[in-house]
């Protein structure tokens, strides 16, 4: 390879990994919600559109930048979560004998019923934040002269990136390292076997799915000031969560993690090299792929390793 | 201490128990024999409230448990070490006992208990950074046991400890239940393994197809010729 073919490469593995870093934190979201409940939310990307609309609205009227909105708006997505949770899928949970597609199907109609809200107030306008540091970039030049080749970082997919990082950083530290997180994992493994230790599992249900909502929230603020929104965009995001939790391993966050950066580094490279049109299609590739070659995703691996098999 | 009275049991329209009545004193090892489907470990999952009587009750010190929530029983002091473990299994060992202890004074004392179980099962010790899934089938049992006893509980359910144990580690697992009913503890003992239950407990209640049927001391059970031919082959 030359040095610009090395650059161009280097450059889309940079980029992918950006994204890949805000893939997981909307794949996290879902994985727990999924690991919990045993449910795929298929009202995931919905929530993200919500939160971004909030941070748009933020800098809209007040002027508030969207990285500061991560602070309001990923709690207040905490909390729609936790509603829906207790008003919508719990009631469904309880006839849970007759059809367990229920609630997933529920989700379906929570997606739409936002989606369609959201067109109804704020028309299928296309949105962005213009925030000043939008196009700014670091270059790798500008700190090593004489470097044999330029790479540049974005300032926001950068900032977007630590963001993701320090959010499921926090995270992994609650659900390893305090009692509620290890009481979420429990009832994830066995409900009834949590209960009998005292854990509230209805409880840890409202929190999982309000922290999915606020995790896939957070990442909606953070996605905003790199792209656009519109009311229908939260189905292409859903998918998105979906296909990581595939690659990943259902219910697994880690795998979560290591699914959204394979995703982001696969459509980067599918963009820079098959053409920008294509990217949705690699993701599919991937999804296809991961569901016939490693059925168990990422975290099947992981497991089969440890136990030396 | 624990008082059952009267309770029917269904699961869906079948009925599992029939007018179930016992009684656990502070202090004893009752035992609840009896065969496959008796009905053994739906008594103790009604005590658990994970079950609940259609008729009858449930008394723990005096107080009806049987409309509790299942979550509060163990903040009351009943820990249940429930059929095949139970364990977290993606979690260690350590955070399975953890979660044995996630209130009151059990939170407070936990890493003393945690070092009282590992004095128990010295194997735990070793390999309390490991996942449950990982370990052998006595090692999980032992998990088990030590995150009941995690909870400091008034009374511990134990259902089948024996079930698919070496004999080696069945006499380790009664060795260690008798040693928690000598601190003083009251436990509710469910097994299949009749020689060795009544070896150990005080009283015991037979269970045969969802109704009690016999109940006495251990002695006078281990006489009875009904016991000797159904349940302990002689």
């Amino acid at each position: 390879m030359t040095a610009p073919q090395i650059e161009v490469f280097l450059q889309t593995l940079i980029a992918g990994f950006l994204l890949g870093g805000l893939y997981a934190l909307i794949g996290i979201g879902m994985t727990l919600i999924m690991g919990v409940m045993k449910i795929i939310n298929l009202a995931h990307g919905e929530l993200m559109m919500v939160s971004m609309y909030i941070a748009y609205w933020l800098f809209t009227l007040f002027g508030l930048d969207p990285y500061l909105s991560v602070f309001v708006a990923t709690p207040v997505m905490f909390f729609i979560g936790v509603g829906l949770q207790k008003f919508l899928i719990t009631p469904v949970l309880k006839v849970d004998s007759i059809l367990p597609e229920n609630q997933v199907i529920l989700t379906v109609g929570i997606g739409m019923v936002l989606s369609s809200l959201a067109m109804l107030f704020f028309k299928s306008d296309y949105r962005s934040t213009p925030v000043s540091y939008a196009t700014s970039a670091w270059y790798l030049g500008d700190y090593w002269k004489g470097s044999p080749i330029e790479l540049s970082l974005s300032v926001p997919w950068t900032v977007s990136f630590v963001f993701a990082l320090a959010i499921t950083a926090g995270l992994w530290f609650f659900l390893t390292k305090t009692d509620t997180g290890k009481s979420v994992r429990a009832t994830s493994q066995d409900p009834q076997a949590a209960l009998m230790m005292g854990v509230n599992v209805d409880r840890m249900r409202m929190l999982t799915f309000g922290l999915g909502s606020a995790l896939v929230g957070a990442a909606g603020c953070l996605f905003i000031p790199i792209y656009y929104l519109y009311p229908s965009l939260g189905g292409q995001f859903t998918l998105i969560a979906f296909v990581i939790t595939i690659i990943g391993g259902l219910g697994s966050t880690a795998g979560a993690i290591i699914g959204g950066i394979i995703l982001g580094v696969f459509e980067s490279m599918t963009a820079t090299y098959i053409g920008m049109g294509w990217a949705p299609v690699g993701r599919f590739a991937v999804f296809v792929a991961a569901l016939i070659f490693l059925p168990g995703g990422v975290a099947s691996l992981a497991r089969k390793r440890k136990l030396g098999k | 201490m624990l008082e059952v009275r009267n309770i029917d049991v269904f699961y869906g329209d079948v009925q599992v128990l029939w007018d179930v009545s016992f009684e656990v004193k502070e202090g004893e090892v009752l035992a609840l024999i009896g065969a496959n489907g008796a009905g053994k470990s739906t008594t103790l999952k009604t005590i658990s409230g994970l079950l609940r009587p259609k008729r009858g009750e449930v008394l723990f010190e005096g107080s009806p448990i049987h409309t509790e929530d299942p979550f509060r029983l163990i903040e009351k002091g009943i820990a249940h070490v429930p059929e095949a473990r139970r364990l977290f299994t993606e979690m260690t060992v350590e955070e399975n006992l953890d979660m044995g202890s996630l209130k009151g004074e059990a939170r407070k004392l936990r890493e003393k208990n945690k070092d009282m179980v590992f004095d128990i099962f010295p194997r735990l010790g070793d390999r309390r950074r490991q996942r449950a899934g990982t370990l052998s089938g006595g090692e999980q049992q032992m998990v088990a046991i030590g995150r009941g006893l995690m909870a400091m509980p008034k009374l511990i359910m134990f259902d089948e400890p024996s079930l698919g144990l070496a004999p080696i580690l069945v006499k380790e697992i009664f060795n260690v239940i008798k040693r928690i009913r000598e601190e003083g503890n009251t436990v509710l003992l469910v097994e299949q393994n009749c020689k060795q239950t009544l070896g150990i407990a005080d009283r015991a209640y037979v269970l045969e197809t969802g109704k009690i049927t016999l109940e006495g001391t251990c002695a006078s059970l281990l006489n009875n010729e009904h016991v000797k031919k159904a349940y302990l082959g002689v």
